[in-house]
């Protein structure tokens, strides 16, 4: 991805930041500037909101055939994640037993280094998931 | 001309291919006006929805809708690279979400809800290569075990290998005409009986539900309602099978069976020619093969041959009706088209 695309959604990638809809209150990831329930009465009412990082797995899985970037990381976990806001988030597992993961698992959201741009390129960083005990 | 690409850009560096196929052709000489679709995985079957649009309309007396994608001259890693690209680049595919992983994600929750077993999902490919068997211009004509599906090598756990379409080269045509001359062109002309088309959000994880396509559902309900049949009145059906558990997924969104109860179907041999509904005849995406663009377009190719009866081994004996389902991305958009005997 080009580095200028990434760097546009810093704040959503660092921490977390969706948007709310004013007018119905909806939670979305990531940031959206027209709420798909109220469309054009949502124009300008739409603000910024923090996801509390804090989820559940709803599904996921284990990646073995790794994109040459991510190929050091395999195999890895991947999951959707359904936040306590309601909103859905997708992002990897880590600091856990890969046998250990299950659907329904608690987890919160840690920043973490997600590739770069080759040896001397830039770092991308953002957000991945480990377990929550609570 | 209509056509269906969905990366020529990047697998070939060649963009404009409209122009390029309606030059070799031999259509660009006489200044035939050429269009390319794009929609990841549904291009083919968009390009051939905007033909019938098209000629339906009165716009164009005789369409051409073609499909292609040469992929195999970069990197099978390359390759998998641009198809990552169907899905949302920033907040899927950056997180390290592959699109075979999402498909896995889909299919851990499907088997976490009870609606099958790893066996049931696993038993599409098995299908897929019988019926590829049949078809001679499959890309993999040999039938498969089940345990070749259980045991190749993982790519996204729980999919291996076999539960995945392959990367290929290929193209596909068709010519549409309305109906009153379609006599002057051919002795055997199908008739389009309805088409529906439908979007959802980019990724994945933004849906309610990831165990339904609710664009397969609306899309089908469009061309349902055009047609005037139902899906007891479908006798043959090509499936967007991009995944193994794609194809569970789409037999209940079409409203072919009851969530839940799509793997049990496969794996009793519903699905297979000569079942209640035979699917993917032509070997589907996983066994004819899966060139992007060609791949909505061959879906067409395969009911008007079997409408016309001439599928030969793999022929569905009283054919009549026949639908095709395809889809772009983890079924952010839905092509559906019934055809019928005239």
């Amino acid at each position: 991805m080009t580095v200028a695309r990434f760097w546009r959604d810093i704040p959503s990638r660092y921490n977390l930041y969706g948007s709310r809809c004013a007018s119905c209150g909806k939670v979305y990831f990531p940031v959206r500037h027209i709420c798909p329930e109220c469309r054009r009465s949502s124009i300008g009412k739409m603000e910024k909101h923090r996801l509390s990082g804090k989820g559940r797995v709803h599904s996921f899985s284990v990646v073995h055939d790794a994109p040459p970037q991510l190929a050091v990381l395999k195999p890895y976990a991947v999951a959707i994640v359904e936040m306590d806001e309601g909103v859905k988030v997708t992002g990897q597992l880590v600091d856990v037993e890969i046998e250990e993961i299950d659907i329904g698992m608690g987890v919160e959201a840690v920043l973490r280094k997600l590739g770069d741009e080759g040896p001397a390129g830039i770092i991308h960083y953002g957000f991945k998931f480990s377990p929550r005990f609570d | 001309m209509y056509i269906g690409n969905m990366s020529s850009g990047r697998f070939i560096d060649q963009h404009h291919i409209g122009a390029l196929i309606a030059d070799y052709s031999g259509m660009a000489s006489h200044n035939v006006p050429s269009t390319r679709i794009e929609a990841a995985g549904a291009s083919g079957s968009l390009a051939f929805r905007q033909g019938v649009m098209a000629v339906a309309s009165g716009m164009h007396d005789v369409v051409v809708v073609g499909g292609a994608e040469k992929m195999t001259d970069v990197s099978d890693d390359a390759s998998n690279f641009i198809l990552n690209s169907a899905a949302d680049q920033q907040w899927e595919s950056m997180m390290g979400a592959t699109f075979a992983s999402l498909h896995a994600m889909i299919a851990q929750r499907y088997m976490h809800e009870g609606y099958a077993t790893r066996e049931q999902i696993a038993q599409v490919a098995v299908k897929s290569h019988l019926h590829g068997a049949l078809n001679p211009k499959a890309q993999f004509q040999k039938p498969i075990k089940l345990e070749t599906v259980l045991r190749s090598p993982t790519v996204a756990e729980p999919l291996t290998m076999f539960d995945c379409s392959p990367i290929s080269d290929g193209a596909a045509a068709v010519v549409l005409c309305p109906l009153e001359t379609a006599h002057e062109y051919t002795d055997k002309p199908v008739k389009v009986l309805g088409t529906g088309q439908a979007s959802d959000t980019l990724a994945l994880y933004q849906r309610p539900d990831i165990c339904s396509f609710e664009a397969t559902k609306v899309a089908s309900r469009m061309a349902y309602d055009i047609a005037g049949v139902g899906p007891d009145g479908i006798d043959l059906v090509e499936i967007h099978d991009d995944y193994t558990i794609s194809e569970l997924l789409a037999l209940e969104d079409m409203g072919f069976f009851p969530r839940g109860e799509a793997g049990k179907a496969v794996e009793s041999g519903e699905t297979e020619i000569g079942g209640r509904l035979p699917v993917n005849t032509s070997g589907g995406l996983k066994a004819r093969g899966n060139p992007i663009g060609a791949t909505g377009v061959a879906q067409i190719v395969e009911l008007v041959t079997q409408l016309r009866g001439d599928a030969d081994k793999r022929q569905v004996k009283g054919a009549s009706t026949g639908m095709a389902q395809s889809i772009g991305g983890t079924g952010s958009t839905a092509v559906i088209t019934i055809m019928g005997v005239v």
